[in-house]
């Protein structure tokens, strides 16, 4: 039986795929991992939210330097989803000035990581432009 | 308010590979010389900071620079504040001195690290063959290069691009590259710069991609270099030879901060509010405005975060950072000159020595000794360092006026 795995656990791929957040009950201050308490208010509970799949890129970068083993050039990027910002890649798209523009609309999207030797897949995701961009 | 602290003498070694020496005594060279030019000798240090962020050797770098000049059994603390170490080992010494432990103290700041290449982001997970979740966040693969970058250049080139995003203003390629253009320029002059090569324009923007918009020189070069300084109380300066005063500057304001939180900080390390913070309070502490700067070297480890530092250190309202580049202000002749030393792109980053070089930056001029590179008439001055994860320091510095 083939089954899945996110590629980090902010990612549930169920029942459609999109971020969840641990978001600071007392201040809305969210966080893509544990806090022992709130950056922003030092409260201590916190409750799971879902994160918008669509946003706007705020920045990014077109990396052509990185380790060996990583495949260049890739778009990392910083995409801010109903107000909470995201670190992902855009993908599907040519990397380069012409077709990234600051502020343009994208959407969630996953893609596979490939199977492992026991047969289970992991799933990653970035985001892609929007149709009509 | 306590009395002010001055920098009786300080020093830079030449910046760029060092091959024959080693980390140890390169430092030991920057710090008899700052001991040298103060007119003091380790007898006298009663405190000392030494900051060394990739330690190549044994730990205790403040030890092991005793080792070469002087066991005095002083007091040492060794720092680490990412590259706002430097800033982080003269500001130790100087709370010691504001404290009434100490007349005098040395701070020292090394690096060996010419020919390393990217410092971070190096990490491919090779993994056991099966997707197995580890780490704060359940990654089953190493994430840079799937989640965005974890190099620098990467990091600093989507931070000059927000600015562009959030103010809407015209800050391309193009711009960040004259901004690189016109640190090359200014390295010129500086005999003590790791590259002294002025570009054109074109090749700048032709040379190696990096990271989309910073090319190769549009980065600061991993290269070796020490720098070290020598602080005194007022009380004490008043006892020292009217030469040693007329040389020393004051140190009207230091200051060190860390990232208040931001919205975007988890994703994206952010170098600008505790910088507005550093500058803010620099400027009261010293209780002057930015109008009244002769003199700025911030912290241009990429082309695209010197923009950036031109607002948060106030040197334009907000969101004018690149009319105010545009300008000519932040060049040598201009109203406002920025890294007449030629920045950390072209004079070089050797981290832990980084704060303490801009500093030296701005006391040669307030001493009138900058030579060729002189801003005439420099009175104040100001030096920043922002290092990630993160620490600003801010020290504005004045001449004697003797």
């Amino acid at each position: 039986m083939a089954t899945k795995i996110p590629m980090v656990d902010y990612l549930v791929l169920e029942p459609e795929p999109h971020l969840v957040a641990n978001e600071c009950t007392s201040c809305g201050a969210r966080f893509f991992d544990h806090r022992s308490g709130c950056a922003k208010c030092s409260g201590s509970d916190f409750k799971k939210v879902s994160i918008d799949t669509d946003g706007v890129l705020r920045t990014f970068t077109i990396v052509s330097m990185a380790a060996p083993g990583i495949d260049v050039p890739f778009v990392a990027s910083i995409v801010e989803c109903g107000g909470t910002s995201v670190r992902a890649n855009v993908l599907n798209t040519l990397a380069d000035p012409e077709h990234i523009k600051l502020g343009m609309p994208v959407k969630l999207v996953t893609y596979s990581l490939g199977t492992d030797t026991e047969g289970t897949e992991a799933v990653g995701f970035g985001f892609e432009p929007k149709e009509g961009n | 308010m306590s009395e002010a602290v001055w920098i009786l003498g300080i020093n830079m070694t030449k910046f760029g590979k060092h091959p024959d020496i080693d980390t140890v005594d390169l430092a030991a060279q920057a710090a008899m010389a700052a001991l040298a030019d103060g007119g003091v000798t380790m007898a006298d240090m009663q405190i000392m900071a030494s900051g060394n962020l990739l330690p190549t050797g044994t730990p205790g770098m403040a030890q092991n620079i005793q080792k070469q000049i002087g066991q005095t059994g002083i007091p040492v603390y060794n720092v680490s504040n990412a590259c706002a170490t430097g800033a982080t080992a003269i500001r130790t010494v100087m709370m010691a001195i504001k404290a009434g432990e100490a007349d005098f103290g040395l701070a020292t700041g090394v690096e060996k690290i010419a020919g390393m290449g990217l410092l971070a982001g190096n990490s491919v997970d090779k993994g056991d063959g099966t997707w197995t979740p580890k780490g704060r966040v359940g990654a089953v693969t190493a994430l840079d290069g799937r989640l965005g970058t974890e190099t620098m250049p990467g990091v600093f080139a989507q931070i000059g691009q927000e600015y562009a995003y959030r103010h809407n203003v015209k800050a391309d390629f193009e711009l960040f590259a004259k901004i690189s253009e016109k640190n090359h320029a200014h390295s010129v002059l500086n005999p003590l710069a790791a590259y002294q090569k002025r570009f054109t324009l074109e090749e700048i923007m032709n040379d190696v991609m990096i990271a989309y918009p910073n090319t190769r020189p549009m980065c600061s070069g991993n290269c070796d270099g020490a720098a070290a300084a020598v602080l005194v109380s007022d009380a004490k300066l008043k006892t020292l030879s009217m030469e040693q005063q007329r040389r020393a500057v004051k140190i009207s304001a230091s200051i060190l901060t860390s990232d208040p939180f931001e919205e975007a900080c988890q994703v994206l390390p952010d170098p600008n509010a505790l910088t507005r913070r550093a500058a803010q309070q620099a400027y009261e502490q010293a209780g002057i405005g930015p109008g009244d700067l002769d003199l700025v070297e911030l912290h241009d480890c990429f082309a695209t975060a010197e923009l950036v530092h031109y607002d948060n250190l106030g040197l334009c309202e907000p969101g004018g950072a690149v009319d105010l580049f545009n300008s000519g202000a932040t060049w040598r002749d201009g109203r406002i000159p920025v890294n007449v030393s030629g920045g950390l792109q072209s004079k070089g980053h050797p981290i832990a020595a980084t704060g303490i070089a801009n500093v030296w930056e701005i006391c040669h001029h307030l001493r009138g000794e900058a030579g060729e590179r002189q801003i005439e008439n420099a009175k104040v001055g100001l030096a920043h360092v922002f290092g990630l994860g993160g620490a600003c320091g801010v020290h504005i510095l004045e001449r004697s006026g003797l």
